[in-house]
């Protein structure tokens, strides 16, 4: 129209990282049917994860879990106005760019699912859709970010209705963003290093059977078109932010175990943005007023009266697991 | 002066760091509070509904009392800015609307939501505004379209031939976020409204 040239640009880091912080506050639910996914909707949900089954399911079957099936994450898709978000395995290109041309809003590249490559998490940066992943520490949660996630959240121990992993991320990561602020940039350059070494692995793991020395040659693209130091600087600047920020740059939320309303108060007192909710609703005897429960007890996290409230009656909670008798540690999945 | 952004989900720190830094540039002197509760509805001469999702704000708005309240408050003429999902949340008419969801039925203009797809048509483009000559960075994320403009509202911003911000007397609406751009035109503009 005339002079004003309009460009228009999408896939940008500003509106990936805005969608995530339209989500701050909310309860995101795992669903597996529109009828659950309606339930979440009516509840009070911000988004919904479209699942073939919760991780608490995911357990007990065993075997390959994958990227669910488009049929049914378009159902959910044409069922709900909020958004929708689906999983894809660690390190899978093709379901991530199979979930992008469906139109979910947002990738959850997930440990729950069965990781597709030992090496390296997806070059997030490389898609228009925002990407959310789960991380242990800070190390974790840098390394995802550099990698172009727009959103992170705690791994937990999915499936477990047990808060106890989803609390020592929190704590972890925290921790890791407060020693930051004691630091020379000298010594945060050294703690970007260190946390680098994970794209090394493949690398060295070649060198070796070669009987190469383990150096990192100059040039040497590490992971995609990376070379170390490209990795290493990219690390620098994010823990120079998170160091000033005294937070992550990006949203970043509590998954994991969380199980009740109280459990997600909790979460909210630590400082997350807001939660995921797994197995612990639809697992639960009473889904409907679980789900808005939970939401309520985000809102209010730090009424306890109204936590009160909220969790009066509500029947029994998912029944949950021990960390110590699992057999799959899903949280250790993924560099 | 105070103003309180509505805090019950969604990008609330990203309206109050804005409004701290357009208080500041322009010499007025005023606080910024965060509002769930009633009692913290009544201190403020003026409010900002954020973006986030639109369902579930206007839910924990009417189980929190605020609803009701908040609709009084703007009829009786207190300023309200609403972006994005708050636009939704002020309009008269909403078209994509989930099962039940409320409105406030203040502003006369038809919405719909979710207008120009899903996340990955999500957008960035510079708009026009009427009351400054240089472009606006419009951010667009799940946003809606404005349909209808009638009654007592006017156009006030606008990408190619469409509107996406209206003004009505003591509301604003815009389907775009200037929380999340580094430009403070609009929350400049809206905190006039107030002085």
């Amino acid at each position: 129209m005339g002079i004003l040239r309009i460009i228009e640009e999408k896939g940008t880091e500003r509106l990936k990282r805005g969608f995530a912080k339209m989500v701050k506050g909310g309860v995101i639910m795992d669903v597996t049917s529109v009828e659950q996914a309606i339930i979440a909707e009516e509840a009070g949900a911000v988004a919904v994860m479209a699942l073939e089954k919760v991780p608490a399911d995911i357990r007990q079957a065993g075997g390959v879990a994958r990227m669910a099936d488009p049929k049914k994450i378009q159902e959910i898709m044409d069922a709900v106005t909020i958004p929708v978000m689906a999983k894809v395995r660690i390190g899978h290109y093709a379901e991530a760019l199979a979930l992008e041309a469906l139109g979910v809003d947002m990738i959850d590249e997930s440990e729950v699912l069965t990781p597709a490559d030992i090496y390296f998490h997806i070059d997030k940066r490389k898609f228009n859709v925002p990407f959310v992943c789960g991380a242990r520490d800070l190390g974790e949660a840098v390394r995802r970010i550099w990698e172009g996630a727009a959103m992170i959240r705690t791994k937990g121990e999915a499936g477990t209705g047990n808060i106890v992993e989803a609390v020592k991320h929190v704590r972890l990561v925290n921790h890791g963003i407060r020693l930051l602020k004691h630091l020379t940039d000298d010594e945060v350059y050294r703690v970007a290093e260190e946390f680098s070494k994970p794209y090394l692995r493949l690398s060295m793991e070649v060198k070796e059977k070669c009987s190469l020395p383990r150096e990192i040659l100059k040039n040497e693209p590490v992971y995609e078109e990376y070379t170390f130091d490209e990795i290493v600087e990219g690390i620098y600047k994010i823990l120079l932010e998170v160091k000033s920020l005294q937070r992550l740059p990006v949203v970043n939320f509590a998954a994991g175990g969380i199980a009740t309303p109280a459990d997600a108060a909790l979460m909210m007192r630590m400082g997350m943005d807001g939660v995921f909710v797994g197995s612990g609703i639809f697992k639960s005897s009473n889904p409907e007023r679980m789900a808005r429960a939970i939401v309520e007890a985000v809102n209010h996290y730090d009424e306890p009266d109204v936590i009160v409230e909220v969790s009066r009656d509500l029947g029994e909670p998912m029944k949950g697991l021990e960390i110590d008798k699992l057999l799959v540690r899903m949280e250790e999945r993924g560099l | 002066m105070k103003i309180g952004v509505i805090g019950v989900q969604g990008a609330v720190t990203e309206h109050i760091e804005a409004l701290h830094i357009t208080l500041a540039k322009i010499g007025v002197h005023g606080d910024v509070m965060w509002v769930r509760r009633l009692d913290q509805l009544r201190e403020v001469s003026a409010l900002v509904i954020p973006g986030g999702e639109s369902t579930t704000i206007s839910k924990l708005m009417c189980w929190n009392g605020l609803f009701d309240e908040v609709k009084r408050l703007g009829e009786e003429g207190l300023p309200i800015m609403g972006t994005c999902a708050g636009l939704i949340i002020l309009a008269k008419k909403v078209l994509g609307a989930a099962i039940g969801q409320r409105f406030l039925e203040l502003l006369d203009v038809e919405v719909q939501r979710n207008a120009y797809g899903r996340q990955v048509n999500s957008f960035e483009a510079p708009i026009t505004l009427s009351f400054s000559p240089d472009p606006f960075p419009g951010i667009f994320i799940r946003a809606p379209r404005i349909l209808k403009v009638h009654g007592r509202a006017r156009p006030i911003a606008f990408y190619k031939e469409e509107v996406v911000g209206v003004e009505q007397d003591n509301l604003l609406g815009l389907t775009f976020h200037p929380e999340l751009s580094n430009d403070t035109r609009i929350h400049e503009y809206f905190i006039e409204k107030v002085r």
